[in-house]
């Protein structure tokens, strides 16, 4: 249940973030209740990504103040209430990796350096893991895994630290209907023990019964806050890409031009 | 005197305990960085280590603490221009290497040195090392091995996944240089025993080794370990077995043997994946009842059906079904 006398865990006012000199998002108030499922919706390039990324603070702010639970973003250190599950892709690197391993490394938020994991550490991971349907794969390699997997071990990941805020970034981009089907109950199974959580998402499929309220981003702002909404309706002219006529070669950023010079940083 | 009266002269008990040292540790550090993709950094720490030789050489302090400090040097400076992310990143790192290098092989002639004493360090001479030597080497990799092991549910975290990690609020900067700095420990250490042009390979190659069988990074760890002190007291023994018949050097009798590890282990590898990729079972898709109905859709590359090849054709998933193309119909296999 929300508490009112808490601060909300998610308050911006008047964000705005360039890069490389370049406004991606400008004039973005938004506040999320605690317990709220959020969507946040839009085309290619609209900057619902930056704007989760400049959340979490792994994108600066050209401008604006965030605070996460009522703590300013520069001063916020209490990272075990939070969750982030990234885009599939960041599950595999050089040397192979179990299941298990990956989804520990999301209880750092809750260990001390140089301790072994307790008996209670090693009990929330199997939960989390037992949340995502995955604890029959908990000894196997990451990378032998689907993808749609994948990202149901980067969700028991994020779940391993108990946090009470989750951001999810485009969790079911490239996953096929079952294991969106899932996703979607691992991700009622949260909102259920009160999580709040902040969901990007080009279309929602399953996940759409979940939704309390849907943010549709345009060209860097917001242009729609309100009531859940159908698929259909997010790519409706107002919110689509900014030149409305589509051509079958359009693929690109409806805002970003695509040039990047060869000495700028990689992102 | 015979192979096992070598044993008893204490210049081959020193190189057995720094051997051992070496052999341990080594992968230690090996297995976050080709974790992080950067295998050829043990490389690149090496070539810049010959200036810190050189400058030991010249001012005639111990050259295995000039080369710590210049290889942490390079190394912090390494993972500086990585961590800026330019695209011409590799080509300041090859400007580093190579300035490394030349600096140290000027520096020796500036010296007065003979090429053959830098030659000790870049190829390895495990048998002419000294006590202090010894214990340096005992107690850098004892260092390299209680941090690389006891931080390794950090190191791995953000090896693994560097924006996660920071959102657990690691300190992602801070552990990219401490590993930067284990690297170049682990070199300094390495240099005598393999040298320094070959220590990458003894930080690297027990772990290619062990991720051929290793199905989590904690064994792979382990096992690269176990792997590259066989190979370091292997390719010592080796080698002063062989001695007796020709000149056969302990550091590359050490690559060798490593690489030899990985030789066979390889295709056991790839068999026993091939079997694992074999045993995988079909998705169990619940059969609902299939109305032969009229099938207008027409299966291809990018239908969003699950292909899968069924001798001389392909098969798609549908409904639980398999459809195989046949004339105008789609039969069921």
């Amino acid at each position: 249940m929300p508490d009112l006398n808490q601060p909300a865990p998610v308050v911006l006012d008047e964000g705005a973030v360039a890069i490389g000199g370049r406004p991606i998002l400008r004039g973005i108030d938004l506040e999320v209740p605690a317990g709220q499922f959020l969507a946040l919706m839009g085309a290619n390039g609209s900057g619902k990504s930056t704007l989760v990324r400049a959340l979490i603070g792994l994108r600066p702010l050209a401008a604006g103040r965030l605070r996460l639970f009522g703590t300013p973003i520069e001063r916020f250190h209490e990272w075990s209430r939070i969750g982030f599950v990234p885009q599939r892709g960041g599950a595999t690197s050089g040397v192979p990796a179990s299941v298990w391993e990956v989804v520990a490394s999301g209880r750092l938020t809750r260990r001390r350096l140089f301790r072994p994991l307790s008996r209670a550490d090693r009990a929330v991971i199997s939960d989390a893991l037992e949340v995502v349907g995955l604890a029959d794969r908990a000894g196997d390699g990451v990378a032998t895994l689907s993808g749609g997997q994948q990202q149901r071990v980067l969700i028991a990941r994020a779940l391993a630290g108990e946090p009470e805020l989750f951001f999810l970034d485009e969790p079911t981009a490239g996953v096929d209907l079952a294991n969106q089907v899932s996703l979607a109950t691992s991700l009622g199974r949260l909102k259920e023990r009160g999580a709040t959580i902040v969901l990007v998402a080009h279309e929602l499929g399953p996940l759409a019964p979940l939704v309390d309220r849907a943010v549709v981003m345009r060209d860097g702002r917001i242009a729609y806050d309100g009531a859940p909404l159908a698929d259909h309706a997010v790519h409706e002219p107002v919110f689509g890409e900014s030149h409305t006529h589509h051509h079958a070669s359009h693929h690109g950023h409806d805002h970003v031009p695509h040039v990047r010079s060869p000495l700028e940083a990689g992102q | 005197m015979t192979f096992w009266e070598l044993f008893q002269y204490p210049f081959m008990q020193r190189a057995l305990i720094a051997a051992a040292f070496t052999g341990v540790a080594a992968p230690v550090v090996g297995t976050y960085l080709v974790q992080r993709r950067l295998s050829l950094m043990g490389d690149g720490i090496g070539h810049v280590a010959v200036t810190g030789v050189a400058l030991g050489l010249l001012t005639g302090t111990s050259p295995t603490w000039t080369a710590v400090v210049v290889s942490i040097l390079g190394a912090v400076a390494i993972e500086a221009i990585r961590a800026r992310g330019h695209t011409n990143g590799d080509v300041a790192l090859a400007l580093l290497f190579y300035g490394g290098l030349a600096g140290g092989v000027l520096l020796s002639g500036l010296g007065g040195e003979s090429s053959a004493r830098l030659q000790q360090y870049l190829f390895g001479s495990i048998t002419t090392i000294s006590i202090s030597d010894v214990v340096a080497t005992m107690a850098l990799a004892t260092a390299v091995i209680v941090i690389g092991i006891g931080l390794a549910p950090q190191l791995f975290a953000v090896a693994q996944d560097q924006e996660f990690a920071r959102v657990t609020g690691l300190r992602v900067g801070f552990y990219n240089v401490l590993v930067a700095v284990l690297a170049a420990v682990s070199v300094s250490v390495a240099m005598r025993t393999v040298g320094l042009l070959l220590v990458s390979a003894l930080m690297v190659v027990p772990v290619a080794t062990s991720q051929q069988l290793t199905r989590s990074f904690r064994t792979t760890l382990l096992a690269a370990m176990v792997l590259g002190a066989a190979a370091s007291l292997g390719g010592l023994v080796l080698s002063a077995y062989l001695s007796f018949h020709a000149t056969v050097a302990p550091g590359p009798t050490i690559v060798l043997l490593s690489l030899a590890g990985f030789a066979v282990t390889w295709p056991v590898g790839a068999w026993v994946r091939r079997r694992a990729r074999l045993r995988e079972p079909f998705p169990s898709v619940p059969a609902r009842d299939h109305e032969p109905t009229e099938h207008t859709h027409q299966h291809g590359p990018d239908c969003g059906h699950v292909a899968v090849r069924h001798g001389d054709h392909v098969d798609y998933v549908h409904d639980g079904h398999r459809h195989a193309e046949h004339g105008a119909h789609y039969d069921e296999h």
